[in-house]
């Protein structure tokens, strides 16, 4: 029997990937069967979750503890072993200050102002984004017509790589584009985008909503279709306004899937870096440039790699996103009770 | 959850009067909703209309201003006398005609004319005078210049190397993870649950340094695997292949362990062929992921030998900032396989999108 249906699934693979998924599965079945009978059935799991929790350990859980041991320690060395320790000095530096409103008063002026221009970013892209996606969830969940094809309309640009993303709207932008030519056919002068420190973070903030808005409007729209129709029918009935309809049955039980949207755009918002990289390069000056390219420069591209500084300022971003991350799994939790 | 989708679009006409309710008036929220969807379509799809039209002009055509909308190229025509083809332009003519001469020379302002009719004769025109007669062209040198002169066939290589593979990986750990999850009550479990739960917080962009130490100890700098194998073990992965295995019923397995099959067997021959719908989303999904990845492969790439797709655009538009129409047509290759991959399996994507949230 379980002779049989292994000819006939081994025979359905007889494709192009047919040979190599065949030879890994003889491959491994001979020394998983040996374990087995070495350690029985009862202690498969592990070896099952072996190679997975090979790789967290050894590029995530190993990395944070070293993350944090980096932040406290100087030099310029990359090995752990060569650099000397020096507590807290790189959370000093990156933290002394005058007045910490004012970026220009601190030692480490570039972390502040990258801790700025991201604040700025994700108070606007947020909610700017959640509106709109919120908007776009309403529309597409009405009974349109070609509701699929609207709904991928929408959720197009997700797909694109940021790198994509940025060279669209780069060539919309430039001096002699596509938008400078209908700004001037409309009687208006050209406008140097990425010269202007306003316009630039207005684009950067525009075109992250562009890239990302479809993937929080699906989770809108997913969370709308849950809601259960004869509620809308009951308020027909009732003669309820369409208003009182949205403030009073709709957005409320809309309101977990809203939470898990704000804070999971939180977190992707803290975390931009490759769109605004590619559109501004974190200019004019540092206008554009948020806390992970504050990160990347200081780690990698400056002359100097300041490790240990890089280390601190993505200790700090961590703790930041730790306490999103709880944020949305008590909102995750309020949403599976509901 | 009626599927509005599913229904073909009879006509123009029933898609612009398709009403609240279904029935009776119009109402302003109506004429409001198919304004946005216009908009909508005009704000999501123009400006990747506008890039693949941009990606046919020549280099001369990108530099004008204002740009013409579809990509358009001199006309040249043979003239008896001369080796080359010359190309066209109308002349406005003192008496106020207009007609078309080819051009042999231009000296200075002055541009050497004849009529391809009557070529002993040559006109001298002052080159205000005159405008290309052009037609629709496409400049298919944008694509073939890149790929044949610059590395962008290697860049396409090693992004094509390190999706298939990274892709390949990150299935079948996982896969292997969620079996051991789903199938096993064993002590340990939850706590490896929590663990993988905790991983899912530590985005690469919090660990950058640390991760870049482990893959120069390993000495993968600038090689393929120093992408493909960090981001391997995805907790979303497992989560969501997890779940799917969960609903596999118990008695499949205990009759196949009655059969004497291994675990191994167990994993590939019944629960893995079970699980292929999820497969196939996690499969869509890191495609997507490691196709469209940038900031990790541009800390690990440094030689552009190695470079992926990605990289090798941002340095490709760094360096040679005024040449346009090669990024143009770089990028269009680049989205192209996404594009595909969405065409196809959209529907995959956006449930796949909706029900486990991830991107």
């Amino acid at each position: 029997m379980a002779q049989d249906s292994d000819l006939t699934f081994t025979g359905r693979l007889a494709g192009l990937a047919g040979a190599p998924v065949r030879l890994l599965f003889r491959m491994l079945e001979l020394p998983l069967a040996a374990i087995q009978r070495g350690i029985g059935v009862r202690k498969m799991p592990w070896i099952f979750l072996l190679p997975n929790l090979a790789f967290f350990g050894l590029f995530v859980i190993l990395p944070l503890f070293i993350n944090f041991f980096y932040s406290l320690t100087g030099g310029i060395q990359l090995f752990p072993s060569d650099r000397p320790f020096v507590g807290t000095e790189q959370y000093g530096f990156l933290l002394e200050c005058e007045n910490i409103t004012d970026p220009q008063t601190c030692r480490e002026d570039r972390f502040w102002k990258g801790i700025y221009n991201t604040l700025v970013f994700v108070f606007f892209q947020v909610s700017f984004m959640v509106l709109f996606s919120l908007i776009t969830a309403l529309i597409l969940n009405r009974e349109i017509r070609a509701r699929g094809f609207f709904r991928a309309v929408f959720f197009f640009p997700v797909l694109l790589s940021p790198v994509v993303v940025a060279l669209i709207w780069k060539w919309i932008l430039l001096r002699d584009g596509i938008l400078n030519a209908f700004l001037v056919s409309i009687g208006l002068d050209k406008i140097l985008f990425f010269v202007s420190p306003e316009w630039s973070m207005f684009w950067a903030i525009f075109v992250s909503i562009w890239a990302h808005m479809g993937f929080y409007t699906l989770i809108l729209l997913a969370g709308l279709q849950a809601i259960p129709p004869d509620l809308y029918e009951a308020a027909e009935m009732d003669g309820t306004s369409s208003e009182r309809v949205f403030w009073r049955i709709t957005l409320p039980l809309l309101w977990p899937n809203m939470l898990v949207v704000i804070v999971l755009a939180l977190i992707k918002g803290v975390q931009i870096f490759d769109e605004v990289f590619v559109l501004t390069g974190g200019g004019p000056g540092t206008a554009t440039q948020f806390i992970v390219q504050y990160i990347y420069n200081t780690g990698f591209t400056n002359q100097v790699q300041n490790f240990g500084l890089a280390s601190a300022a993505s200790v700090v971003l961590g703790v930041a996103l730790f306490v999103l991350t709880m944020a949305q799994l008590a909102a995750t939790r309020r949403k599976d009770d509901a | 959850m009626p599927d509005i989708s599913a229904k073909p679009v009879r006509t123009i006409g029933s898609l612009l009067t398709a009403r609240r309710g279904g029935k009776g008036r119009l109402h302003w929220t109506d004429v409001f909703t198919y304004f946005y969807l216009a908009f909508g379509i005009f704000l999501m799809f123009g400006p990747v209309v506008w890039l693949v039209l941009s990606s046919f002009k020549t280099s001369s055509a990108l530099l004008e201003f204002p740009p013409t909308f579809l990509p358009l190229g001199q006309i040249e025509v043979q003239v008896e006398g001369y080796e080359k083809p010359l190309p066209l332009y109308e002349v406005k003519q003192e008496d106020g005609t207009v007609t078309q001469l080819a051009q042999i020379r231009r000296i200075g302002i002055v541009s050497q004319m004849v009529d391809p009719q009557n070529p002993g004769e040559t006109i001298q025109v002052p080159i205000d005078q005159r405008s290309e007669v052009r037609e629709f062209r496409m400049a298919w040198d944008n694509y073939r210049d890149p790929l044949e002169r610059f590395d962008f066939t290697r860049y396409l290589y090693n992004s094509v190397v390190v999706t298939a593979i990274a892709t390949l990986v990150t299935l079948l750990i996982n896969s292997m993870a969620a079996f051991g999850l789903a199938i096993y009550e064993f002590r340990g479990r939850n706590a490896i649950m929590l663990f993988v739960i905790g991983t899912l917080m530590i985005p690469i962009t919090v660990i950058l340094v640390p991760v870049y130490l482990v893959v120069t100890s390993m000495g993968m700098i600038n090689s393929l695997w120093a992408v493909i194998l960090p981001g391997a073990a995805t907790p979303t992965g497992v989560f969501l292949l997890r779940q799917y295995m969960l609903t596999i019923p118990k008695e499949l397995i205990e009759a196949a362990r009655m059969d004497k099959a291994s675990e191994w067997r167990i994993y590939w021959k019944v629960v893995l062929p079970l699980t292929m719908p999820a497969i196939a989303v996690l499969a869509i999904f890191s495609i997507m992921w490691r196709w469209n990845e940038f900031l990790w492969p541009l800390i690990v790439l440094n030689r552009s030998e190695v470079y992926t797709l990605q990289v090798g655009l941002n340095a490709f538009q760094g360096e040679l900032d005024v040449q346009w129409h090669y990024i143009l047509a770089m990028t269009v290759v680049t989205l192209i396989p996404v594009t595909l991959v969405f065409a196809f399996l959209q529907r995959f994507i956006t449930t796949g999108i909706a029900s486990t949230g991830m991107k």
